[in-house]
């Protein structure tokens, strides 16, 4: 099972890299841009054959290790049984 | 006292550390490598500064998860004392054996500079040989050191005097330009409820001797050994 899983700065905490991002976009002539927050991508493979089951076991992960409770929020997008799209082929595993 | 310096793939204090340790305060000290579990005989767990697992994912978050720092919260519910440093702190932050988080820091440079800190609590193992209001002169090196915690937390950390060091002045004055990194309450080191457990962003071991500028760092380690040597009373050495 393919997950996707989006960890943000949970509203209200101060993004400094995304400030600074949008600083530059807007002296790029991006000036209608009011608003920039970075987060991260984690995609991911897991061998669990139900959705639920999958979205279970990465939501344990995100809890142990994948997001900080005090600064962050994630989401958990179950992808289906396909490989992570961009990914080009299902993801190996790392030796 | 016996001291364990903590290794972690990407440290790179630890050799500052077990030179203090070993050479200026003469204790016997040794390396403690990740993956290690056994602190028998350990009174105190250095965690050095560095960037332990390359900070991969956040400062500190994987090294958190390591062997060594899974048996922490063990040792120190048996009484052994733990001083993390810099990426230390960063690494007790995330274990969550110290409360809130190292972001960012504020103005987004890597800020390497000398900082004055004010001492705001003398009631710890780790700040004994101080006195409240002090002012002691270190090195920071850091580009996550920005605290942050929610404000609950926060008010339980002013209340239950575990707000240790806070950046000030040389004048030992809170103002915004002595805070080089936007923490919260110009937090730079935190204990536990217990005391036993210390978070500090700057280095006392890189101001030991005075052949490098300072040695304000010295009286960190002077606090810890008069605990042990003098059973609860504290001598000036």
């Amino acid at each position: 099972m393919t997950l996707r899983v989006l960890v943000r700065l949970k509203p209200g905490i101060m993004d400094v890299q995304g400030t600074a991002v949008q600083r530059a976009l807007v002296g790029l002539g991006f000036s209608d841009l009011t608003g920039l927050r970075i987060g991260k991508v984690i995609e991911m493979d897991l061998e669990v054959p139900s959705a639920e089951g999958a979205r279970a076991r990465a939501e344990d992960m995100c809890k142990k290790l994948l997001a900080n409770p005090v600064l962050e929020d994630y989401e958990v997008q179950v992808l289906g049984d396909v490989a992570a799209p961009g990914s080009g082929a299902k993801m190996s595993r790392p030796s | 006292m016996n001291f364990g310096v903590a290794v972690f793939p990407g440290t790179w204090s630890d050799a500052d550390f077990c030179h203090v340790i070993a050479e200026v305060v003469h204790q016997p000290v040794r390396y403690v490598w990740h993956r290690e579990s056994d602190l028998r005989g350990l009174d105190c767990v250095i965690l050095p500064g560095g960037f332990a697992y390359g900070d991969y994912l956040r400062a500190g978050a994987v090294a958190a998860r390591s062997p060594l720092v899974r048996v922490l919260p063990e040792f120190v519910a048996e009484g052994g004392l733990v001083l993390g440093s810099c990426n230390g702190f960063q690494i007790l932050c995330e274990a969550g054996l110290l409360p809130g988080v190292l972001m960012r820091n504020e103005c987004l440079q890597y800020r390497c500079q000398t900082v004055h800190l004010r001492v705001e609590s003398a009631d710890t193992v780790f700040t004994r040989a101080l006195r409240e209001g002090q002012v002691l002169t270190m090195p920071i090196s850091h580009g996550e050191g920005k605290y942050h915690a929610d404000p609950r937390t926060l008010a339980r950390l002013q209340n239950g005097k575990q707000i240790v060091f806070r950046y000030a002045t040389a004048h030992g004055r809170l103002e915004p330009e002595a805070n080089p990194n936007g923490s919260l309450d110009a937090i730079a080191g935190v204990v536990n409820e217990a005391g036993t457990v210390l978070g500090m962003m700057p280095h006392p071991e890189r101001a030991a001797e005075m052949i490098l500028g300072g040695a304000d760092g010295l009286l960190i380690f002077h606090s810890l050994l008069g605990h042990l040597v003098e059973e609860g009373t504290f001598v000036q050495r």
